[in-house]
């Protein structure tokens, strides 16, 4: 079935309530199928309270419309991870609803913390509803690690705004100058380099924060303060992976032994760094961009991913409503993770040229 | 006949020097004062923290145009294809109010949709002008 078709499929599928998205065509094979496995990533909703039961409307069908795709995989995804910023503003309002949106899911679900979650009540509602900030765990022979990578210093936490409200909202504003980098801390890295040393170094590692990890951009939180000092301890390791939201938009990276990959937002796209040009920023050179978005179709550059795991190693699928899908993988041979279509500079389209 | 053009050059040059060529350190300081104030009050609409409220479902502008980065005003006017037709600025932040915001159109020469387009071209600073690039 060519793209057109599967997409044709799968609108048919969600209409006439068939129950299955033939994942098998857009495998890549990296080896033997035997040691593969897959999970779902859907990250960013951005859940918005109005008033009363009203929320935006245009967030709630990017979160129920990948809920619905996700329950449509086959083969089945061994498991979902939400990437964060599931409310916009922390409200416990909005994070009802997303979680009652997300309990349409049929499979476990891990979950990561976002700013977005966070700064009004500093996860205490998320953290009835979902579980501890961060974790880790072991799934057929892969080391998870979760990470709450959107912490920052204390003035600015608890001494800086006089409310609860303020400071959630000084947080929210992407661009906002009154926000602070994100930062893993002190804490966190002491829990994290216990947790590793229980693990063989020849484990693959794959971790999950809402933040990069990596110094991006700084204008935009597109950044972890501490981002050398988790690199670090994840270093001795042979091969390490980390997925990250916050960025709504593909990027991937790879820092020594660390592969770096982003998922899409199902709220909304964000610019590229680099449409901001009164400020430096480092886009990685790797990256490939998705296209830019067309604000006549709401979910243009909106998504949600399935990544395939081989060998510890990740193959990311982007699912794109109404629009070619991309497929970022990591190459053995180069050591990278690479764009399937469009690494290859001659290979590029202009849809891809952000200014 | 002469006379009276004796008298009218007479008034040109009599005239306080308030006219379109002389302005002085004090005007340009004034101006630029003007243009940041609008520019200002469109970074306020922009975030959702003005006077007026642009949509009705509390989306703001900076949700997906953070720092204005996507608004190209550069690049205007230019054909929009979705509109078909050659569309300036203000049509697209229209298109925005109505659509992701929710709201009803602002005037084109309103103070909002000023103080929105100077807010955007601050952001903008420095770039090249490109009409008609998409
Ligand atoms: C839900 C996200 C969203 C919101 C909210 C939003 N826009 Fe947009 N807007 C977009 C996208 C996506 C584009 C296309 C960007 C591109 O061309 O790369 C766009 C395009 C535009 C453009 C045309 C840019 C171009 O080059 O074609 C303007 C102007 C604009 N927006 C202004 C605004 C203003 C002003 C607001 C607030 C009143 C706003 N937008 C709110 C998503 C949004
Ligand atoms: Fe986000
Ligand atoms: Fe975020």
């Amino acid at each position: 079935m060519s793209q057109m078709g599967r997409r044709d499929f799968l609108k048919l599928g969600a209409l006439a309530g068939i129950a299955t998205l033939p994942l098998s065509m857009v495998r890549i094979a990296f080896g033997k199928p035997e040691d593969d496995f897959t999970f779902a990533y859907i990250s960013d909703s951005h859940i918005q309270h109005i008033k009363g039961n009203q929320f935006v409307r245009n967030w709630d069908m990017g979160l129920k419309r990948a809920v619905a795709e996700t329950n449509l995989l086959v083969p089945k995804p061994d498991f979902v991870v939400f990437g964060g910023d599931l409310a916009q503003m922390g409200t416990k309002e909005e994070l009802d609803h997303g979680a009652e949106l997300l309990s349409a899911l049929k499979y476990k679900t891990y979950h990561v913390m976002g700013e977005h979650d966070y700064y009004l009540d500093l996860g205490k509602y998320w953290e009835k509803l979902f579980g501890p900030q961060w974790y880790s765990f072991d799934h057929k022979g892969v080391h998870f690690v979760v990470l709450n990578s959107i912490l920052t210093t204390d003035e600015w936490t608890f001494k800086r705004w006089p409310t609860a409200e303020q400071r959630m909202a000084e947080m929210a504003g992407l661009d906002n100058p009154n926000g602070s980098p994100f930062m893993v801390g002190e804490a966190q890295r002491k829990w994290l380099k216990e947790d590793l040393a229980k693990v063989a170094k020849t484990t693959p590692i794959v971790v999950f924060s809402h933040s990069p990890i990596q110094k991006i951009f700084k204008n935009w939180n597109f950044w972890t303060d501490d981002a050398e000092q988790v690199q670090a301890l994840l270093k001795p390791f042979q091969k390490v992976s980390v997925v990250y939201g916050h960025v709504h938009q593909i990027q991937y990276n790879q820092i020594g032994n660390i592969s770096f990959n982003s998922v899409m937002a199902t709220a909304w796209p964000w610019p590229y760094p680099q449409s901001y040009v009164l400020a430096d920023s480092h886009l990685p050179v790797l990256t490939v961009p998705m296209n830019r978005a067309d604000p006549f179709f709401e979910r243009d550059a909106t998504g949600w991913q399935y990544i395939n795991t081989r060998t510890g190693r990740l193959a990311l699928n982007y699912e794109l409503p109404n629009n070619t899908k991309r497929q970022v993988a990591f190459n053995a041979k180069t050591g990278k993770p690479q764009d399937m279509a469009y690494q290859d500079k001659k290979n590029r389209i202009l849809p891809q040229d952000h200014y | 006949m002469k006379k009276i053009l004796g008298i009218l050059a007479f008034v040109v040059l009599a005239a306080p020097p308030a006219f379109a060529d002389e302005f002085t350190k004090a005007d340009m300081d004034r101006w630029q004062k003007e243009f940041d104030a609008a520019a200002k009050l469109g970074r306020k609409l922009w975030v959702n923290d003005g006077p007026v409220k642009l949509g009705t479902n509390g989306v703001a502008c900076a949700q997906c145009h953070p720092n204005g980065a996507n608004t190209h005003p550069e690049t205007y006017p230019k054909f929009q294809k979705q509109l078909g037709k050659v569309a300036q600025m203000w049509e697209m932040v229209n298109w925005c109010i109505r659509n992701p915001l929710e709201g009803k159109n602002l005037a084109a020469d309103s103070n909002e949709m000023t103080a929105l387009l100077a807010y955007a071209n601050s952001e903008r600073k420095g770039v090249k002008l490109a009409p008609g690039k998409h």
